[in-house]
């Protein structure tokens, strides 16, 4: 299958599909990021996870839009504001639904699933009876238009660059956050041993409320960056929730760098294998390694070396 | 000793509850509606199917599958392709340019039938298929998985990611499966019409023979030595295995089960409603099968089939009158189903009907041996029992169980 390709045009090839599958890696990480705090260190199945994601996808597209009408002069930056208001916006909704539902169903796993699963079927019809069944797209402003040449036959288009920068940004956001900071301690030290972290003065419940809001949080940061790419549409989330979850678990829940490896191993394979064979195939052949990896080594790439 | 033997499978509760609902399947249902609201009742008992596998699998073992549309899926394709294969002789499909393949074959300039098609031809292998193909498959998914000790939460993460597998792939291979179509227009079975009225009542009486067949299996599991290990398994999985049962062959065994019960559902369905699409083995189908079993009460296999009926019920009058709530609807159901009543319609009936039930519906006082009593009463109070006060402790069990360690207890990290 290689024959009808020069050696050059093969290396540009892979080259190309290697970026696109970078910003499919990008995509996948930012959505694994918030979905490793809330299920790797929380231990809750949040099958909304997505519908976050367009949570922030849409305060995005509306922020472009108020930009648009208001402060044409200012549509340069407004990503940025709309990124910290996807933050917000889903930060809140997170920890409401963490309130209202996540807290009563810690004991019960499965059953988070199941409700989250409700939830999610309440924020798709939601989203499609506020912004309608089509998808929306954002304007990009004009900075983050093109692309740049690396070569004569490789170009790399801006906005992928852009959204590669921001994952990196977020990656050590959350890794600084989880890892380095006193909250994150102290997240770590109610997921090993509730009743004692409460001993010692952490207040847990408190600490479950955020860390849910924070992974929302992501989630909506990575619908931000996702409108960058792609158009929004009311089930855009559920498209991705499967992808996600196997990032995760391939990646070993608890391990940060796993995710992110694991993510960087799904996106590659799939669009190298997109190349080759049909989209759908790829995608097959991708799922179906990772399944079959991990009924070899069920706790993922990267497992901590706990005691339970 | 014959006598006891019986009246363990199935006692008098039970044999009401059958009663009844065997009343309201093939009596009054078949009286009061016409052919096509039957048939769209058959449609739904399909799906009890799956409930009921769901119910043993999940209720009693403890394994949450979100993949069951995979194997009410291939039972269904199983059947479909062998009606297709039928509704495609040379003579109906002479205007293709490969008279005598199905039509979405020709379609994909596909010019023969596919060498995995061909045993299709046979009513008889396509019918040892619909059961064996799935199940087949189970076995293999469950062999990979609880041998390595997988399982709670992410088993069922990984049974969807398979669920989703294969809808992809059979959307992906449209010449050889339909596409996102499905395999449609199919018109007889053997040569008899299945699309006549007279043709759908048959069906969905034998739908509802097959319904009970499936159900006093499930009874008769449930009030085996068999139904008490799966619970036990469910409720402390480290003191079965420690009492030297191999969980994993008990959990093999129950989620081939609910296979092997899906796909019956599956070939129903293909069989009633005339076609079979990928949309009814992706996720989002398989996760409505959950919560069809958990709005009927995922302890209850009975419930199992009013669960099914009155979720699917609501959908249509829902999404005839008003499209746009369904989807609260179901969103609320699932919500509500899972924080207020997780033990279904049947926790409902166990606490504010049963108590008021006649006396002949209880049965007299039984003269039980107090040996017996000793003997039986600690394994059996998870079954769903008359009195109130054990209705209590199965929703106390139900919550125990998922220990609160078993996400980490879910996957082995040695």
């Amino acid at each position: 299958m290689f024959d009808e390709y020069t050696m050059s045009e093969l290396t540009s090839i892979l080259a190309m599909q290697g970026f696109a599958g970078l910003i499919l890696f990008s995509v996948l990480v930012l959505m694994a990021l918030g979905l490793a705090i809330i299920f790797g260190q929380m231990g809750v199945i949040n099958m909304a996870h997505g519908e976050f994601m367009i949570l922030g996808a849409y305060v995005t597209y509306l922020t472009a839009k108020l930009f648009e009408t208001y402060l044409p002069s200012l549509f340069d930056g407004y990503f940025f504001v709309a990124m910290g208001l996807a933050f917000l916006a889903s930060f809140a909704l997170g920890v409401l639904v963490e309130w209202c539902m996540i807290r009563f169903l810690f004991k019960r796993p499965l059953d988070t699933l199941l409700a989250t699963w409700g939830l999610s079927l309440i924020l798709q019809q939601l989203y499609r009876t506020i912004f309608g069944a089509r998808e929306v797209g954002v304007t990009l402003p004009d900075w983050m238009m093109g692309s740049y040449p690396l070569s004569e036959t490789i170009e790399v288009p801006i906005n992928g660059i852009f959204v590669m920068v921001l994952t990196l940004f977020i990656s050590l956001c959350v890794y600084l956050l989880m890892f380095r900071s006193r909250w994150g301690k102290q997240v770590r030290a109610v997921v090993l041993n509730r009743p004692m972290a409460g001993a010692v003065g952490i207040n847990t419940e408190k600490i479950d409320r955020y860390t849910f809001g924070i992974g929302c949080g992501v989630a909506g940061v990575a619908g931000s960056a996702f409108t960058m790419i792609g158009s929004t549409g009311p089930t855009s989330g559920q498209l991705y929730i499967v992808d996600t979850f196997l990032v995760v678990v391939f990646g070993g829940a608890q391990s940060l760098l796993g995710t992110i490896a694991s993510a960087f191993t799904i996106s590659q394979s799939q669009s190298t294998l997109e190349f080759f064979l049909s989209g759908s195939m790829a995608k097959v052949i991708t799922l179906l390694l990772v399944v079959g990896i991990l009924m070899l080594r069920p706790q993922g790439l990267f497992a901590l070396k706990i005691r339970h | 000793m014959q006598e006891r033997a019986k009246a363990l499978f199935m006692p008098r509760q039970d044999l009401i509850g059958f009663a009844v609902l065997a009343l309201i399947l093939i009596v009054i249902l078949p009286l009061i509606l016409d052919v096509f609201r039957l048939n769209l009742v058959g449609k739904y008992l399909t799906y009890s199917f799956v409930a009921l596998g769901l119910v043993l699998c999940w209720g009693y073992g403890g394994i949450l599958s979100l993949g069951q549309g995979l194997f009410f899926g291939l039972g269904g394709y199983c059947m479909a392709m062998f009606l297709k294969l039928e509704a495609s002789d040379p003579v109906s499909t002479k205007i293709q340019s490969t008279p005598g393949i199905p039509d979405f074959m020709d379609w994909n300039q596909i010019t023969a039938i596919p060498w995995w098609w061909q045993p299709f031809n046979s009513l008889t292998l396509s019918l040892i298929a619909v059961v064996l193909v799935p199940t087949l498959f189970a076995f293999i998914i469950s062999v990979a998985m609880f041998k390595r000790r997988v399982g709670g939460v992410y088993f069922a993460i990984i049974t969807q990611a398979l669920a989703a597998i294969l809808t992809i792939l059979i959307i992906g291979q449209q010449g050889y499966t339909g596409g996102v179509n499905g395999i449609t227009d199919l018109r007889t079975l053997l040569g008899w019409d299945i699309r006549s009225d007279n043709a759908k009542l048959v069906l969905y009486f034998v739908n509802c023979i097959l319904l009970f067949g499936c159900l006093l299996i499930a009874q008769f599991i449930r009030k085996n030595k068999l139904g008490r290990i799966l619970v036990a398994m469910r409720d402390r999985e480290e003191r079965v295995r420690f009492s030297g049962y191999d969980v994993a062959n008990f959990k093999i065994f129950v989620f081939c089960l609910a296979a092997a019960i899906s796909s019956v559902g599956g070939a129903m369905f293909t069989l009633q409603v005339g076609f079979m699409s990928p949309s009814f083995v992706g996720i989002v189908p398989s996760i409505e099968m959950v919560i069809f079993c958990a709005v009927g009460g995922r302890l209850s296999i009975l419930g199992a089939v009013y669960g099914s009926l009155l979720v699917n019920w609501a959908k249509t009058s829902f999404s005839e009158s008003f499209p746009e709530l369904w989807l609260f609807a179901m969103g609320a159901l699932f919500i509500g189903v899972v924080m207020a009543f997780p033990n279904g319609l049947a926790s409902l009936f166990l606490r504010y009907i049963e108590p008021y039930l006649p006396a002949w519906y209880h049965g007299k006082a039984k003269p039980v041996q107090p040996a017996e009593v000793v003997e039986k009463a600690p394994l059996t109070s998870t079954d769903t029992q008359p009195e109130t006060a054990t209705s209590k402790s199965t929703e106390k069990q139900s919550d125990e169980t998922v220990p609160v360690n078993s996400l980490e207890g879910g996957v082995y990290v040695d």
